[in-house]
Order: C-alpha cells, then sequence, then structure tokens
C-alpha cells in the first residue's frame, strides 16, 4: 500500500489531522502558489461528483498543477469492460497522483495498492469520503478556534451518513461531546456507540430537534425519501428535522451550523442570513483543506 | 458402541484427525479445507456423540499434515475443534485452532456493491473480536458476524 494516499479518515493520525488543518488555514491565507508547478494530478471520476470534482480541480489548478482525467466513466475504457487495476495501473504511469470517485465500496483502497503513485479517495460508494471530513474539521477549527472540547449535535440520517460517521471517528481524538439527533429509523449504529464508549466519548441521543442551547456546532445531514418504506412516516420525519430560523434563539454566540449539501429541505431559507449559517463557507473550505491534502500527499509540506 | 467409535479415531497409522467439530459445520469445514480435491483417504464421522457438547463431527486424513496457517482458517466456524497429528498410530501433537488476524481469499464480502464482488480480487478480511468472531471487509469496511460470514464456493 502507499503510504502517502489517503482513503479513509482513519488513515490519519491525530497529528496528521492537525498538519492538514493548519496547511489549509496557510493555504486559506495564500491560496495561489506555485507547488504543483510540473505536476500532473488525475481526477478519475468513475461517477459524476460535479461538486467535489470543480472543488479538487479548483485547489490544483491554484496549486499551478495540470489536471487530467475523467468526469464520467461512461466513455472511457472502464465502460468497454477494462478492470478497475488496469486503469488504476495505466494512469499512475501518467500522473504524480490519482484523485478518484468510485460507484464501488472499497474502489479507492484497492486501488492504492496497486497504484504507484498515492490516491485520494473522493468518495467510495457508501463508504469513505475522508476529504469531506477534512474540510468539516477545518471548518469546525476555523468557527470555533480549536477542535478540543467541543459540543456537537449531529442531526437527520445518522444511519447511513458517511458523513457524520467519518466525523464522529475524527472528531474522536479531541475530546467531544456527541448529541445524536436522529427518527428510530436512521439512529447511529451500535458499532460507533460501542467506539465512543470504549473510547470514553459522553454521547446521549434525542429523538427530536428542540433544544439546541448547548451546541457548539450543529451538523445537519439529508434525510432521504428512499430510506423510509412508509411515506407518511417520512413525510413526518422530514418536518420534525427541518432547522428554521427561530429555533436558533437562545442558542450560544459561538454555535456554527454545517452541512455537506446539497440540502434538501434540513435547512429553512431563512436560516440562511444568520451569522451561525455556515454551510456554503464550509463548502468553500474544501479548496484550502484538499490542497492541503494533496501537498500533503506528495510530500510537499 | 463406544469400542467402535474409538476405532474410528485410532486407526489411523500417519495422518491428521480434526476431532470435536460442531456437527452442523463439518463440511463445511470440510469444503473450507477443500478435502474434497484431496487424493488421500478419508473418514469422516458426523453426529457422534460427544462429551464435552452435543453431537460432533470427526475427520480422518491420511497421510496428510496442515500448514498451521492453513487449518486456522476453520476456526472461524469451529474454533472449538481439536487438531490431532498422528505418527505411527501415535499422538504426536495435540493442538488448538488460533484464529488468524487476517483472513485472505476464503471468505465471500455480503456487501454486494463491495469491490471483491464486481472485480477480480482476493477477498480480505480484518478479524476484529476474536471472540465473537466478527470479521470487517479489508476493502468496503463493512463488518460482519459470525452467523452471517458466507464462503467462497
Ligand atoms: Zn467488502
Amino acid at each position: 500500500m502507499n503510504v502517502k494516499s489517503l482513503v479513509s479518515i482513519t488513515d490519519y493520525s491525530k497529528e496528521k489531522i492537525l498538519k492538514i488543518v493548519e496547511a489549509a488555514e496557510r493555504f486559506e491565507v495564500n491560496p495561489n502558489q506555485d507547488l504543483l508547478k510540473n505536476k500532473v494530478v488525475a481526477t478519475l471520476f468513475f461517477e459524476p461528483s460535479t461538486r467535489t470534482r470543480l472543488s479538487f480541480e479548483t485547489a490544483i489548478n491554484r496549486l499551478g498543477g495540470r489536471v487530467i482525467g475523467f468526469s464520467d466513466a461512461s466513455n472511457t475504457s472502464t465502460s468497454k469492460g477494462e478492470t478497475l487495476k488496469d486503469t488504476i495501473i495505466m494512469v499512475s504511469n501518467y500522473a504524480d497522483l490519482i484523485v478518484m470517485r468510485h460507484p464501488l465500496d472499497g474502489a479507492a483502497r484497492y486501488a492504492s495498492e496497486v497504484s504507484n503513485v498515492p490516491i485520494i479517495n473522493a468518495g467510495d460508494g457508501a463508504n469513505q469520503h475522508p476529504t469531506q471530513t477534512m474540510l468539516d474539521l477545518y471548518s469546525i477549527k476555523k468557527t470555533q478556534g480549536t477542535l478540543e472540547n467541543l459540543n456537537i449535535y449531529m442531526v437527520g440520517d445518522l444511519k447511513y451518513g458517511r458523513t457524520v460517521h467519518s466525523l464522529l471517528m475524527a472528531m474522536s481524538h479531541f475530546n467531544p461531546k456527541f448529541t445524536f439527533i436522529a427518527p428510530d429509523e436512521l439512529k447511529m449504529p451500535e458499532e460507533y456507540k460501542r467506539f465512543c464508549y470504549e473510547k470514553g466519548i459522553e454521547y446521549r441521543e434525542m429523538s427530536e430537534l428542540n433544544d439546541i442551547s448547548e451546541a457548539d456546532i450543529l451538523y445537519m445531514t439529508r434525510v432521504q425519501r428512499e430510506r423510509f418504506l412508509d411515506l407518511v412516516e417520512y413525510e413526518k420525519v422530514k418536518n420534525v428535522y427541518t432547522l428554521k430560523k427561530n429555533m436558533l434563539e437562545g442558542t450560544k454566540e459561538n454555535l456554527r451550523v454545517l452541512h455537506p449539501l446539497p440540502r434538501v429541505g434540513e435547512i429553512a431559507e431563512d436560516v440562511d442570513e444568520s451569522p451561525k449559517a455556515y454551510y456554503f463557507q464550509q463548502a468553500k473550505n474544501g479548496v484550502y483543506a484538499r490542497q492541503a491534502i494533496i501537498c500533503d500527499a506528495l510530500g510537499l509540506i | 458402541m463406544n469400542q467402535k467409535k474409538e476405532l474410528v479415531v485410532v486407526a489411523l497409522e500417519n495422518g491428521t484427525v480434526i476431532d470435536h467439530i460442531p456437527s452442523d459445520k463439518l463440511f463445511k469445514v470440510v469444503s473450507i479445507l477443500g478435502l474434497d480435491k484431496l487424493d488421500s483417504q478419508i473418514t469422516i464421522g458426523n453426529n457422534l456423540s460427544s462429551k464435552k457438547s452435543g453431537l460432533k463431527g470427526i475427520i480422518k486424513i491420511t497421510d496428510k499434515y496442515f500448514e498451521s496457517s492453513e487449518i486456522n482458517r476453520i476456526a472461524l466456524i469451529a474454533p472449538n475443534a481439536v487438531l490431532n497429528v498422528i505418527k505411527d498410530y501415535k499422538v504426536v501433537e495435540k493442538q488448538k485452532l488460533t484464529l488468524p488476524d487476517q483472513v485472505c481469499g476464503i471468505i465471500k464480502c455480503v456487501n454486494p456493491k463491495c469491490v471483491t464482488n464486481n472485480q477480480p480480487i482476493e477477498t480480505k478480511f480484518h478479524v476484529v473480536d476474536k471472540e465473537s468472531i466478527n470479521v470487517k471487509c479489508h476493502y468496503c469496511e463493512r463488518m460482519i458476524e459470525q452467523e452471517d460470514i458466507l464462503f467462497n464456493s
């Protein structure tokens, strides 16, 4: 395995997380640097994700690197039956680094084992999306001034939402307190609660989004209709887990609302004007976090 | 009856006896060890009464010795099985099974969207809990509990 690859957030130690966050801070101050001059980065999107791809390609371009790749696998040799292994080996002969998104779970781990160059996972199916987690951490650090001892509320689909699982793992280094707010159908899986218990991390579970007065971070997620067998139940749940502007009254001054975007209806539009709404800046922070991750993978910082 | 049973166990000059296999796991053990592809003489006994617990199965293989990496695979389904190495009609070694930290190739991932089920890749699992035998797919990171473990055919 290529040791510089980033496949899963658990590949990063606490020290590495802090190093990336600090580097992202420097890239935000000074985003245009020639660190990737004469370097070629491949962005291989075996399934389309315009938002993630543009964020990566912006990061690469701001660093003076060149981009090769594809944004959709339907026109590539992959669609003609070439194995993932062959595609990765071929591209790793051309590029200095590969950023990849793939519909299959585990595709990035496998690619990191056959590639000669580092792999950055930009999402493998329902499994991992570690650069999203790093931009979440950077956003938390930037708005709270620290990652330590924070009160983090996670809301919505905590069962299938990979972003909350990865955030939980990453934050576990920093002595957090968690509040999980989800309907019964979408509760935080046992596996993660056991993980918290074993690490001595305090958590509680609630089924309603009402008391958020203690929260430092309110991390909202999409509640998708497909997760419900009963659509009546979905309609009910959807409204219960929608954040409205008046719910922010009486909350802490430093509270910030995060969401991995795109939102469907979990956050009412009138929340956008609140200084506590942070999801659009959060998306922008992705470019700086990805600049830091790319440079780290190439040993440039 | 008792005499007969002893005979089954003892009448091996050289080879391996795998004892204390739960009856319902016996044929799975046969397939995991690939005994169906072996040329050696093999005697299989099943539904024998056991002093330790319930009904057991036993497998005798003539002139065959296993590498521990090979035999430890069956620890996944029959962790209490005992391996007897027989030389010249005598048990020269009694071995308890130990679960390896990693299992390659023999387990099939239960996740249909796992890369190992869609590309020509050998599976790899980490044994995360040796007590309750929980494994985790190295690729898709899915946790699988013992009763849900599937084996490659
Ligand atoms: Zn798997």
